[in-house]
């Protein structure tokens, strides 16, 4: 792989989560409005900063994550700007009813912020590794569902959340990955990022599996054939205009993510696609299975996430044209 | 707003229970028992306690603010807020229409003035008064928040959640009052889940815990609520545990869960209205 000549490089390597623990405590010395809840995970939510820095606006909830996300919406209803962090399990699938009823449905500005998410958060197991909170969040109305790729998308993402007036859901990781995004990039919520031109397949990536879809990118090269990437940093809105006119181009395509297919990126590019421009598309995800222990680049190998299958989707993908 | 005289707020808890029973008559559906056992409690707060401005102001800074959490209350809520000049009183025959804003559980969507939350989901409404009451302490806001949940919602896990936030942070500008009637959908509550010593829960959990025997006398209702005023400020959060009857007010509906969540047909609407003195005039 080192002999890959990659679009992207990278000179270190950091992890998404201390992507939002910075741009948080930025957030925070930039509006005074920007309040903070963790429930009993400032570690590893790297919230530890701004509870230093602010140690006023910050509220430590325990083990409580209901009770977090109805005190988010009381502060934000109040005027304040809640971000709320835990693990991206105890995000979603633990408080679902909470997050519909006291903030979708109520409207209020709750960033409900996410770490640990998918297969790569590694040993700790299925318990752990949700791969549904993708589908969850974005299936509830008023709802905006970022999923950035590396360390500094993801501090960009958490200040452009801050000043956005509505309910995200931002997700992140633990792993250590590649910083291969520019640190001064303007993070535009809702505008997917063409980050390679190409002619013959259109990759459509999201999260950690971005920098997989560029490594992905000059493997192909090298057999002479060009993909396109795109960064699918919002899951919802989606830039239905940026995919319809990458496929328009390439007439074919693969999405992938550290989710399960069901109700993931894969299932809202094919729901566009078959709207306008009905065009083969391959996807690469989980495929109804739960995780297991693991080093994070063991399980995206046995579950079929990393460059090489992204790689075969797009030759299936092309072969089908 | 000016302060009303006993008798004249004795009225308005008649009328109260009059748009109750007519709003869940008219579209035969909805929850009269509990608002019906409530009245007291809407019109003490609405009519006495509370220093709020119905030109609504979705922040509530410098008001003192009221969370329904139990929303099934709706009828009951509606009635006060219209009754109290948030919305026009014609509103009310509205109540659970198509493209109505008086949605069948309190919602926010339809921008109705007065509602800051959406409930109806049982368990949520503390935590979100405990966020509010919190905001106020950063902003030095020394208004109160109240909140009203059932009995029967303290089987929820998320109240205790917020029980055990709000004492370990002091939350002394809350007053949370428990509509303690003993009934919930399928049942007396000591049959369906046993609450037991719910005064001795709280208590345990760090609570200042009053208790208001008569909760549909006016009189003990205001007292109550006046007492609870008076603990705020002293570092600890306030329950008061309000004893009503469901189903208050008329003869064949009070004591039993039964009316929780059936309207009345015509006929036995036509009896209850007249137990029910019309006072300030029905919508």
């Amino acid at each position: 792989m080192m002999s890959l000549d990659l679009k992207y490089t990278y000179t270190e390597k950091k992890d998404t989560r201390s992507g939002f623990g910075d741009g948080f405590l930025e957030a925070g010395r930039r509006n005074p409005n920007v309040v903070g809840l963790c429930a009993d995970l400032i570690g590893s939510l790297k919230m530890g900063d701004f509870q230093k820095e602010f140690p006023d606006r910050f509220f430590q909830t325990g083990i409580a994550e209901a009770n977090m996300i109805g005190l988010a919406a009381g502060m934000a209803l109040g005027g304040k700007i809640p971000f709320t962090g835990t693990f991206a399990n105890f995000a979603t699938g633990r408080v679902y009813d909470q997050i519909r009823q006291s903030v979708a449905y109520s409207d209020k500005n709750v960033k409900i912020c996410a770490s640990h998410a998918g297969l790569t958060l590694g040993e700790d197991g299925a318990t752990h590794q949700i791969l549904e909170d993708l589908g969850m969040m974005k299936m509830l109305p008023h709802m905006t569902v970022i999923n950035p790729c590396d360390y500094n998308q993801t501090k960009a993402a958490t200040l452009a959340i801050a000043e956005f007036e509505g309910p995200v859901y931002l997700r992140f990781g633990r792993p250590s990955w590649p910083v291969f995004t520019p640190a001064d990039q303007k993070f535009e919520i809702g505008k997917a990022w063409k980050m390679i031109d190409g002619s013959d397949v259109t990759i459509f990536a999201t999260g950690h599996l971005v920098w997989e879809a560029v490594v992905a990118e000059a493997m192909l090269r090298e057999e002479g054939i060009r993909a396109e990437v795109i960064n699918i940093h919002t899951i919802k809105p989606l830039d239905t205009e940026a995919i319809l006119e990458s496929v328009k181009k390439t007439g074919c395509a693969v999405s992938a993510e550290e989710h399960q297919l069901n109700g993931g990126l894969g299932d809202s590019i094919a729901q566009t696609l078959i709207r306008h421009n009905p065009a083969p598309l391959e996807y690469v995800g989980v495929n109804d299975s739960f995780g297991e222990s693991g080093t994070p680049t063991q399980l995206l190998e046995k579950y079929g996430l990393n460059a090489e299958n992204i790689v075969k989707a797009a030759k299936r993908a092309m072969a089908r044209k | 707003m000016k302060k009303q005289s006993l008798p004249e707020l004795q009225k308005i808890c008649s009328q109260l229970r009059r748009d109750v029973l007519r709003m869940v008559h008219a579209v035969q559906s909805g929850h009269p028992g509990a608002p019906l056992g409530c009245a007291e409690y809407f019109v003490a707060l609405y009519f006495d306690q509370l220093h709020h401005n119905p030109d609504f102001q979705m922040n509530g800074k410098g008001e003192d603010l009221f969370f329904l959490s139990n929303g099934h209350l709706s009828a009951g809520w509606y009635s006060v807020l219209a009754r109290s000049g948030y919305f026009p009183v014609e509103e009310l025959k509205t109540f659970r229409k198509l493209n109505s804003r008086l949605q069948g559980h309190p919602a926010t969507h339809e921008h109705l003035p007065g509602i800051r939350i959406a409930s109806g989901s049982l368990g949520q409404g503390l935590s979100v008064a405990l966020g509010v009451a919190q905001t106020k302490k950063l902003d030095k806001d020394s208004s109160v928040v109240h909140v009203l949940m059932g009995d029967g919602e303290l089987q929820e896990g998320q109240v205790w959640e917020a029980a055990m936030y709000a004492a370990h942070y002091g939350m002394d500008n809350v007053i949370a009052t428990v509509d303690y009637n003993g009934q919930q959908i399928d049942g007396p509550t000591e049959k369906i889940m046993d609450l037991k010593n719910l005064k001795a829960k709280w208590e345990a959990f760090g609570w200042e815990v009053i208790e208001t025997k008569e909760g549909n006398d006016l009189a003990s209702v205001i007292a109550g609520l006046e007492k609870a005023k008076s603990l705020t400020g002293k570092g600890k959060p306030i329950l008061n545990l309000l004893y009503t009857e469901m189903g208050y007010g008329v003869d064949f509906m009070v004591g039993t869960h039964k009316w929780h969540g059936s309207p009345p047909n015509d006929e036995q609407l036509a009896l209850a209205l007249g137990q029910l003195e019309e006072t300030l005039g029905d919508y």
